[in-house]
């Protein structure tokens, strides 16, 4: 069956082996899958549950079933601020992410030559040293008497004359620590760009600038999407940054959902917050989807 | 002037390279410092005393174990999973190929704090103990679809033809796979493990929801910020860091080789037959 192919095109040949239909397919998925269903998937049930439980009158901390819409209502109204300030910052952190992302990968897709493959190690090297102190460092480096902070104060830059414990390291933190998530995904996009489409623009008369932005620019549009879902979405979620470089003011909704959980024990108004959380990016996520496909997604 | 503008966008990747790696330089420098007070944050005077007594703060380093053992299991059984997903999605027809793609893709668009309390929601109804059994079902969940891209994407880019080659010559499907399917897609495998495991040994917020008492090296530092950080975690975090970037590189300098080797050895088929 196989060698009836013709060798030539891998498209067609991969298309062959793929026709295979059998038990196996089955079996290989079941595994992986059964897993995340029962505890990615149903998780989400037992979080929709809790988000309706109503206190037991007596015991403080214990809830039973419920269906206590209300509990949407008052979490909604106690934290809206910190959704909007959650979308606001990472809409920010993922708009600088872009800017500065883009010219890396540029750089990597088109230029590079063999320094290639050691570039894009060097883009997720940082991932190896741990999150948290990475988002410590910047304390280290946007300290108040540090270069940074001097520099900008004596420049009258800066609102409050100074970054840490402000919205601006929150923002900063965000942006450096979810870059590596926008480099890849446009670097992926970039590379599949033939150069010979970006030179045939060059050959019908368009300058260097009309050439990007008639041709390079949409087609790393999927890219451009999966990197600013992928920057964004984990940004808006994040509350390590908050944490670690803000201040009390600069509490994002995962901040809220952390204590709310953990600290203060009230279940059902942190499955709320989360649920409220993941409906906004689900929105968001099925936007995408339907501009992209799901096949291109994984 | 016009070679900078020749140049302009080379410099400015080499900045933002450069950028990225400054709190990598900041964790390192530090990890040479004295503290003068609780808090590591400036530089005060060159010590080597974190890097001679490692483990000499309690705590540190039992976490450190605690998240290498962690790490390690849910590594194995992710990537055993994922790579069985990644196998049936590109060799295999099967009915719900949609909803299996969204059941990948979700979690990895899903914020971590959502899948955390969702993760502690199921648990807490359940009445489920909380400690490593749960941290690991967590970052097994986690890690799966990122193994799945990884494999996929190995997978696809694969020559079809030395798959064939190795029928034509009358290889049984056990054989195919054995001798060259297997080899093929082996770097794209460990390549995913090293990623699994960085993703794993990393984890705070996931880990942190359903940990219960159990403290990992993440979780330690997250409570260690509050009273300040030990300098041995600076020099555990840039251990870490330098083990993952020489394996990194060596797994691409003997890929590169490997390529090398394959390219000179012109017919494709002699490979495949002096293998089997």
């Amino acid at each position: 069956m196989v060698a009836v192919v013709p060798t030539t095109g891998g498209q067609a040949s991969a298309a062959v082996v793929a026709q295979r239909s059998s038990k196996t397919g089955y079996l290989l998925l079941f595994p992986g899958l059964a897993w995340l269903g029962v505890f990615f998937a149903i998780p989400f049930v037992t979080l929709f549950m809790t988000s309706l439980q109503q206190p037991i009158p007596g015991k403080s901390g214990k809830y039973t079933f419920g269906l206590e819409f209300g509990n949407y209502v008052e979490a909604f109204t106690e934290y809206w601020p910190l959704y909007v300030r959650s979308f606001m910052y990472a809409g920010i952190a993922t708009v600088i992410a872009l800017c500065i992302a883009y010219p890396l990968a540029y750089f990597i897709a088109f230029r590079a030559g063999r320094w290639r493959s050691l570039m894009l190690v060097l883009v997720i090297a940082p991932s190896f040293a741990s999150f948290l102190l990475r988002t410590y460092a910047w304390k280290t480096i946007l300290a108040d008497e540090g270069f940074i902070t001097s520099t900008l104060n004596a420049l009258n830059l800066l609102p409050d004359d100074r970054i840490l414990n402000t919205g601006i390291a929150v923002v900063a933190g965000l942006t450096y620590n979810f870059l590596p998530f926008m480099i890849l995904p446009l670097y992926a996009a970039l590379e599949k760009i033939d150069p010979r489409l970006v030179e045939a623009a060059g050959d019908l008369y368009a300058s260097p600038q009309t050439a990007f932005r008639k041709v390079t620019w949409p087609l790393s549009m999927p890219g451009v999407v999966a990197g600013t879902l992928l920057t964004f979405i984990p940004a808006a979620g994040d509350y390590i940054n908050a944490e670690l470089l803000g201040s009390t003011g600069n509490r994002m909704i995962g901040n809220a959902i952390q204590t709310n959980f953990i600290e203060f024990r009230d279940y059902p108004t942190a499955s709320a917050l989360s649920f409220m959380l993941m409906a906004a990016i689900l929105v968001l996520v099925f936007t995408y989807i339907r501009r992209a496909g799901t096949e291109d997604l994984v | 002037m016009r070679w900078l503008r020749k140049n302009l966008i080379g410099i400015v990747a080499v900045l933002v390279l450069v950028y990225l790696f400054i709190p990598i330089a900041v964790i390192m420098v530090l990890s040479f410092n004295k503290p003068s007070g609780k808090f590591n944050l400036s530089w005060n005077e060159f010590s080597l005393d974190a890097w001679t007594n490692l483990c000499g703060v309690p705590g540190v380093c039992s976490s450190f174990v605690t998240s290498i053992q962690i790490g390690i299991m849910s590594t194995l059984v992710a990537t055993l999973l994922g790579t069985m997903i990644a196998f049936a999605l590109v060799r295999y027809r099967f009915r719900g190929r949609s909803t299996t793609n969204l059941l990948i893709f979700l979690p990895m668009a899903t914020p971590e704090v959502v899948m955390g309390a969702s993760l502690l929601a199921l648990f807490l109804n359940l009445r489920f103990p909380l400690g490593q059994g749960t941290v690991i079902i967590a970052h097994i969940m986690f890690i799966i679809s990122f193994v799945v891209v990884t494999v996929k994407a190995r997978l696809q880019g694969m020559d079809p033809r030395l798959e064939e080659a190795a029928r034509d010559l009358y290889a049984n499907p056990r054989a195919v796979f054995r001798y060259v399917t297997f080899p093929l897609v082996l770097p794209g495998i460990l390549g995913a493990a090293l990623l699994g495991f960085s993703l794993s040994f990393d984890d705070f917020i996931i880990s942190f929801f359903n940990a219960g008492t159990l403290v990992t090296f993440p979780i330690y530092i997250w409570g260690a910020a509050q009273r300040g950080i030990p300098v041995q975690v600076n020099a555990l975090a840039t251990i870490v860091f330098l083990v993952a970037l020489a394996i990194v590189l060596g797994g691409q300098f003997v890929g590169n080789r490997r390529r090398k080797a394959l390219d000179r050895a012109a017919p494709i088929t002699v490979d495949v037959m002096s293998r089997s």
